[in-house]
């Protein structure tokens, strides 16, 4: 028997280097999460109110972007790896991607950070959304460019592999894992064009002033365009090691190998034509165009609900196999004390509870109340925050041994870990969806107002900032004590089986399904069909309306801005 | 293909669900009568607002028996009216706000209520509400729009009808 990195050491190191850019990623932005919660509820502040935004950019990229697609990369490249039995064809491209994308985001990072700075004139405060007419350096705008690209090559990286697999294997079914990383980057591919159009054709030239103005709608469209596919793409990694890692932890196997293909090709086919869910309240596009992608979306609940089943009987099947009996108490016979298991399991419950608040956001009438509030960063940090973070946090703790060969340096302290996570969020998350029911808004670093106050029908308003500041620091100790507990395991010594890295064969196999499935031209064709029915008109439309390049104002004007409310405040 | 008869149970309510959640929405719409911002308030050139018949000078217009419409530009970091003066509407009216931007991406939220819009440099939102009774509610900006964003705020104030005077608001 030998372990990953004993079999395939050159994509262990891959593997290994992705995680380190992943890591680093995760402990800066939590670090700016902790300011910015501290500071907005008013318990700790250490920056300017104006500063907030530079932190809060920061936190928003380093975590939604460099963490989870750092990982993602890692954990399919570990996925093709070993679900196709063979090396990475050309290891010299697999390092050429790495540097491409690891070079891009430190030039982000450089260009938002650089904002914390006045002497160094750079500054990138544009949010995670980075949406014209406000302006970054271009530096940022490169840097995401390069990175995006990265993950390109690194898609072409894996489907080289695929060809090569299959000209030795004509007539098998492609692998489940195999299976999930290519539908997940024909997803990525074609909703990167939104966002490459807007970057590489508006916002750098923009930002280097060879253009003067862009149209604001626009290149906001391309940007919601990629921006809730992007979503898919962080949760389509959590989805993989819920589906082929966390059975095998809970004692099981899979359940059903034939669904689980579905429902990724479901993600791919409906992942896209949703993004104008995000611009219910924008002004210029059609309500038609709104509904048809509230439809689209609320369909999108379709492979997310037959996950939840498959999870839970996967889940239910492995406790039965160690003994668990009843119709619960077999939850009792779940290995509770496998920080990798209850990590994944945590971050499951979580994202159901994401999943109802999310049901809430797509109905397009009910969003009008929580548009844009506090509720929204509620949302998406049980999703993103917890489903995704917290899963792929608790499986490093059963793949992190297999690519280095070293036993994990402390198992309670991995428990304790996961479990702080869950408590954590609970606190900021609960704060968070209630403040956005009393109107609170999202993304300011000053919650509260001169001529108002939100006032709470249960409980307090002070209990509410309570809760959140509360949370985010409990939030960042998990994330130190995870970075600690994994830096560690590092300088362990080498031992041949740290992890039993073995994965079952699901119940149901791939050889149940029909052939179809794995057709995966065809699922690509309709994906481009069901794209270009969801976004030609509005597109055609705001550009008819608005122009390609808009008439705004110019910009930036932020500094004589800012001088402006100082006056008035002073 | 092999499907387990509780996955099937699982699929079909699923389903039901999905098209519930669809059915309501698509209520609201036509039976409750919950209308969307969308493209019906037209564009507006963001430089030019001061040649704009109505946004040259923004506030309150009478359109009709206890309908007014209210033009609100959004800047860096003020809604004009509502931050400097209030913008003030007479209880028991349907008001329509117009809300377009003279620079950034704003928002425009009515603190405590669904009246909650975009506001877009080249774009006009219209929302249209029912006013009830005589009141004060806060106007914020919730989509962040520059360094001073969490200074933008503003008023708006309802007032008996008796109390209401049109022109005074205007501008």
């Amino acid at each position: 028997m030998s372990t990953f990195v004993d079999r395939y050491p050159d994509e262990a190191r891959v593997v290994r280097a992705t995680l380190v850019v992943s890591f680093a990623a995760l402990g800066i932005g939590a670090f700016f999460g902790l300011i910015q919660a501290l500071h907005r509820t008013g318990y700790l502040r250490i920056i300017d109110s104006t500063d907030y935004y530079t932190v809060l950019t920061g936190h928003g990229v380093l975590l939604a972007l460099v963490f989870t697609i750092f990982f993602l990369l890692g954990l399919f490249t570990w996925a093709v790896t070993r679900s196709l039995e063979r090396p990475m064809p050309n290891i010299r491209l697999t390092w050429a991607w790495f540097g491409l994308s690891t070079t891009g985001a430190v030039f982000a990072a450089v260009a938002i950070v650089a904002g914390l700075f006045p002497s160094l004139d750079m500054s990138a405060d544009v949010l995670y959304t980075f949406y014209a007419p406000l302006q970054a350096h271009p530096l940022f705008y490169i840097g995401l460019a390069m990175f995006i690209v990265g993950t390109w090559i690194a898609g072409a990286d894996w489907f080289l592999a695929y060809r090569s697999w299959r000209s030795d294997n004509p007539d098998e079914r492609i692998p489940l894992q195999t299976f999930m990383v290519l539908t997940t980057m024909l997803m990525w591919y074609l909703s990167t064009i939104g966002v490459a159009v807007s970057v590489v054709v508006f916002l750098i030239p923009w930002s280097f002033g060879l253009i003067e103005t862009v149209n604001p709608l626009l290149t906001r469209t391309l940007f919601w365009y990629f921006g809730h596919p992007v979503v898919y793409f962080w949760l389509m990694p959590a989805y993989l090691m819920w589906y082929t890692i966390l059975p095998k932890l809970a004692g099981g196997r899979l359940f059903s190998d034939p669904l689980a293909r579905v429902v990724f090709v479901l993600f791919l086919l409906l992942s896209t034509p949703v993004g104008i869910h995000h611009q219910y309240l924008d002004p210029g596009i059609a309500e038609g165009f709104k509904f048809i992608a509230m439809t689209n979306t609320m369909f999108l609940l379709l492979p997310s609900l037959l996950t939840a089943f498959t999870v839970v009987a996967s889940m239910e099947h492995g406790a039965r196999q160690r003994g668990g009996e009843g119709y619960l108490s077999w939850l009792g016979s779940l290995p509770w004390r496998d920080p990798a298991f209850t990590g994944m399991a945590l971050a499951g419950l979580m994202f159901a509870a994401g999943g109802f608040s999310g049901m809430i956001n797509a109905g397009m009438n009910i969003n009008y109340l929580v548009h844009n509030t506090l509720w929204v960063p509620g949302h998406f940090h049980l999703t993103v925050g917890t489903a995704v973070a917290l899963t792929m946090m608790a499986g490093s703790y059963w793949l992190v041994p297999q690519l280095t060969g070293r036993r994990l340096y402390s198992r309670p302290i991995a428990l304790f870990q996961v479990v702080l996570w869950f408590i954590g969020m609970v606190f900021m998350s609960n704060g968070m969806h209630r403040a956005g029911l009393l109107g609170i808004p999202r993304r300011t670093a000053e919650p509260q107002y001169q001529s108002f106050d939100f006032s709470a029908t249960i409980g307090s308003v002070t209990e509410l900032r309570i809760q959140m500041a509360i949370g985010g620091t409990l939030l960042f100790v998990s994330v130190v004590l995870f970075l600690f507990n994994v830096l560690l395991s590092a300088i362990e010594d080498p031992i041949e089986m740290p992890v039993d890295d073995s994965l079952p064969a699901p119940l149901s196999g791939a050889d149940g399904s029909p052939v179809v499935l794995d057709n995966l031209r065809l699922w690509t064709a309709i994906a481009i069909v069901l794209v270009i029915l969801a976004y030609s008109l509005p597109l055609a439309s705001i550009v008819s309306d608005g122009g390609l390049f808009g008439e705004s104002g110019t910009f930036p004007v932020f500094i004589e801005a800012v001088y402006w409310i100082v006056g008035v405040v002073v | 293909m092999e499907i387990h008869d509780y996955e099937k149970l699982w699929l079909g309510l699923a389903l039901l669900l999905i098209v519930g959640f669809i059915a309501t929405v698509a209520y609201g719409a036509v039976g409750a009568g919950v209308a969307m911002v969308d493209d019906e308030g037209g564009t507006v050139d963001p430089n030019a607002l001061d040649q704009h018949p109505k946004f040259s000078d923004p506030g309150v217009y009478e359109s009709g028996d206890g309908e007014y419409d209210v033009y609100v530009i959004a800047r860096q970091y003020m809604f004009q009216p509502g931050t400097q003066e209030p913008i003030e509407v007479p209880a028991n009216s349907t008001v329509t706000f117009h809300v377009t931007s003279a620079d950034v991406i704003h928002g425009f939220e009515v603190v405590g209520t669904n009246a909650n819009t975009m506001a877009i440099p080249g774009e006009v939102a219209t929302i249209t509400v029912e006013v009830s009774s005589p009141g004060k509610y806060g106007l914020l900006c919730n989509e962040y729009c520059g360094g001073g964003h969490h200074g933008m705020e503003g008023t708006l104030r309802v007032v008996p009808r008796t109390e209401f005077n049109g022109t005074e608001v205007s501008g």
